[in-house]
């Protein structure tokens, strides 16, 4: 085993000027695998003594989160202000061959502590929810076993030095999400759920398997500075491959960041318990992808350019074309889901303009509101037993926390100021500006007003009006209210990290925190408020949330003929069937599924039918020669000789034994007359 | 003193002895027969004895043995025909092939 630490210097050699001085983070950062190492500890343990616990494993699972939450604020603090923290330790584990290396480690730098300090903090804020929510459920030992599963394996991920790390990562988030989306797996429905999720991003795995491939053999290493140093000097290895292995590393990300058309699994994966959804929209699952697209920065950055087009196309069709079916779905986890799919359109435009910084913000503020509004929503659905909306209604009255929270979320979301939303999306507003791509700005400023109005909608149709459903609805215990609390606070606060020309004393700001690192970022960031750009993102944000409110509040509500308009012709079957998609990717598979069939069936009744025909014969021929030749005449003949011979002597030799005593007398008479001559006379 | 007497005696004795045990049907001359053969050989013991006079006197002691195992013999003999007579009604020899496999 060799272990290595790299010196930051390598790191800063790659960056091109604007790299300050960092520091090691000392133990902290030496220590820091303990980090992903915990929650796969605390899976194994939860799998093997999980059942004889207290809390069935929840005690296990949440005190691992407490613990990564702590070390990684440690982490983050350290990395606050001018020095930053910088560290990477690889331990090898085999050699591949070509050179090339396989080794795990993990990876100590802005990027990586702000998604170490995501996933702890959401992670904990969900599982100690999830301990009140599970109250009573199926499997709760296994449930508390996966989630730690999922976080662990997200852990592996970002904080992987390489990139053959980070695909371990990357199928373990897999792998677990599909354990939890299917954790109700005795309806057809919800197993199905969990199948489509994982074949959606198996298919696009394969892109990022193959990209990493590509890169490994051209590079000769897996390890992101040696990439971004290729990528910086514009390397001849990397060269000819960059755009391949970029687009093929994109459809990874497309995958599991459901990004269109790959993102018709995330809406289905709300079969699973709410916890998980809110952990896999947060935290754990789908900001895997926007993840990797920043890591891989400088790849698209200074090589693979012409791949950005094709992820500003693929960001802002989803931006806009999903968060429209948030608006027509019943399901409150739907829309939701549609609007987490949205969201990380943004994400990737804002990658794909190069705003490295506002992409990553975007993900970091998100995370917080999402898991609030998918937790909230899960109160709702804890009291009322059911997804739908229009089982909902008036809840406002029944729930107090649940609703003021979900209503912050719901805010920050649509991106009211000065709530955390409203400054990243102004951040990738400003950016899509800066870098030149006008008609996709003002297609993200016509999502802002779409998110506004379903976020509006979803507010109305839940919370007021009448209540619809069974029953009566009782708020949740504390213990899922506290977590609620948890995520409000910093879903009001935290966009103040970033707000462009500010920059805090010592807590720096959020471009300071993601500035020192492995890559080198030709990204803007304003030095000042846009306020005319801010403006109008307020403006369209607060039109979608009044129209929403006109058109779903408690006074529509009341006639339903006064929102019949909504339903526009054509574009309202459309989305209700969403946009036929899921018809096409089934279309798809069947029109690639059968004529495969019929080959595998042509090649099986010809190829191997013949080949296993021909074998049988074959051993037939040679066991008809065998029983005829050897058996039946060889060692046959050698049995029945013994028998006969045994059976000829002994009718020889028992006539001596006729049973007369003077016969035998006189035998003995001559045998004594034998010897006597024998002695007289032979001897 | 002539040995050539007592052997030639218990030479007879002996034949005597082996032609009544192949020949005679009754099992009772039979036994006798077997009794003859061994009161030939009590002979030939006691006259080699008396003509080499060893210094323990194995010859007497044989032949006392001998008549001993003889008698028993006899005892045993008589009790196993007087079975078989009761049985079968007969103590004849050739009739006894009980022992054929």
């Amino acid at each position: 085993m060799v272990i290595s630490s790299i010196a930051p210097a390598l790191y800063l050699a790659a960056g091109e000027g604007g790299a300050i001085g960092a520091g090691t983070g000392g133990i902290w950062s030496e220590w820091a695998g303990l980090m992903l190492i915990g929650p796969m500890l605390a899976f194994l343990v939860i799998v093997l003594f999980g059942k004889k616990m207290k809390y069935q494993g929840a005690e296990v699972a949440s005190a691992v989160m407490a613990f990564n939450l702590l070390w990684s604020t440690v982490l983050l603090v350290l990395n606050m202000g001018d020095q930053g923290v910088l560290y990477e330790r690889s331990i090898e584990i085999a050699s591949v061959g070509g050179g090339l290396v396989f080794e795990l480690g993990w990876m100590v730098d802005g990027l990586s502590i702000m998604m170490y300090w995501v996933v702890a903090a959401v992670g904990l804020a969900v599982f100690v929810y999830a301990h009140g929510y599970m109250k009573g459920e199926v499997r709760v030992t296994f449930f508390f076993a996966a989630l730690s599963l999922f976080a662990g394996s997200m852990l592996v991920l970002v904080g992987s030095p390489n990139l053959v790390q980070l695909i371990i990562g990357w199928e373990g988030v897999g792998l677990a999400s599909y354990l939890l989306i299917g954790h109700y797996w005795e309806d057809k429905e919800n197993s199905s759920a969990a199948m489509k999720a994982f074949y959606t991003n198996k298919v696009a795995d394969v892109g990022l398997i193959i990209g990493v491939v590509i890169i490994g053999i051209a590079l000769g290493s897996f390890h992101y500075w040696d990439l971004a140093a290729a990528a910086a000097e514009h390397s001849e290895l990397l060269g000819p491959v960059a755009l391949g292995a970029g687009l093929l590393l994109f459809i990874g990300a497309m995958g599991k960041s459901a990004q269109f058309p790959f993102h018709i699994w995330l809406p289905d994966a709300m079969a699973g318990p709410t916890p998980v959804s809110a952990l896999m929209h947060a935290a754990t699952m789908v900001t895997a992808g926007i993840y990797l697209m920043a890591r891989t920065f400088p790849l698209y950055q200074e090589l693979a350019t012409a791949a950005r087009p094709w992820m500003m196309a693929a960001g802002t069709i989803t931006l806009f074309g999903m968060g429209l079916l948030a608006l027509v779905v019943d399901d409150i986890k739907r829309v939701l889901a549609y609007s987490t799919v949205s969201q990380l359109g943004y994400m990737m435009t804002a990658v794909a303009a190069g705003g490295y910084t506002a992409g990553l913000f975007h993900l970091f503020t998100h995370a917080f509101f999402k898991a609030l509004l998918f937790l909230g929503a899960g109160s709702a659905i804890h009291a009322v037993h059911s997804n739908n909306m229009s089982d909902m209604g008036g809840l406002g009255r029944y729930m107090p926390h649940t609703f003021r929270t979900f209503v912050i979320g719901s805010l920050a979301l649509a991106g009211i100021f000065p709530l955390a939303g409203f400054w990243s999306k102004d951040e990738i507003l400003a950016t899509l500006g800066y870098e030149g791509y006008s008609l996709v700005m003002w297609i993200a400023v016509a999502g802002a007003f779409i998110t506004a109005f379903y976020m509006a909608r979803a507010v109305s149709l839940t919370f007021f009006g009448e209540y619809r459903g069974h029953g009566t609805p009782h708020e949740s215990p504390r213990i899922m209210t506290g977590p609620l609390w948890a995520l409000a606070i910093p879903s009001v606060l935290v966009g103040v990290v970033n707000i462009p020309g500010v920059k805090l004393q010592w807590v720096g700001n959020f471009t300071s925190w993601l500035s020192v690192r492995s890559v080198p970022m030709g990204d803007h960031h304003a030095e000042s408020i846009d306020f005319g750009l801010a403006a109008v993102g307020l403006a369209a944000a607060l039109a979608g949330l009044w129209l929403g409110w006109m058109a779903f509040g408690p006074k529509a509500a009341m006639r339903r003929s006064d929102r019949d308009w909504v339903e526009l012709p054509l574009l309202y079957p459309l989305l209700r069937r969403k946009y036929y998609l899921d018809h096409a990717a089934l279309g798809l598979v069947w029109t690639i599924r059968s004529p495969l069939a019929r080959a595998v069936n042509w090649v099986n009744d010809y190829v191997i039918d013949g080949v296993v025909n021909m074998a049988g014969a074959f051993c037939r021929r040679l066991g008809s020669l065998v029983y005829g030749g050897v058996d039946q005449h060889g060692i046959d003949g050698v049995v029945h000789g013994v028998s006969y011979g045994a059976s000829g002597i002994g009718g020889l030799v028992r006539r001596i034994q006729s049973g007369r005593v003077q016969q035998y007398a006189g035998l003995l008479v001559a045998g004594l007359l034998l010897l006597v001559v024998v002695v007289l006379f032979v001897l | 003193m002539i040995l050539n007497q007592f052997l030639i005696l218990a030479a007879i004795l002996f034949v005597m002895g082996v032609y009544g045990l192949l020949v005679r049907r009754n099992a009772v001359m039979v036994l006798l027969s077997v009794e003859l053969m061994l009161a030939a050989v009590n002979i030939n013991l006691v006259a080699m004895e008396a003509f080499w006079q060893t210094a323990q006197a194995l010859g007497q002691i044989l032949a006392v043995f001998i008549i001993t195992v003889a008698a028993a013999e006899v005892g045993i003999g008589l009790a196993i025909i007087l079975l078989i007579f009761r049985n079968r009604r007969s103590a004849n020899v050739d009739e006894l092939d009980l022992m054929r496999w």
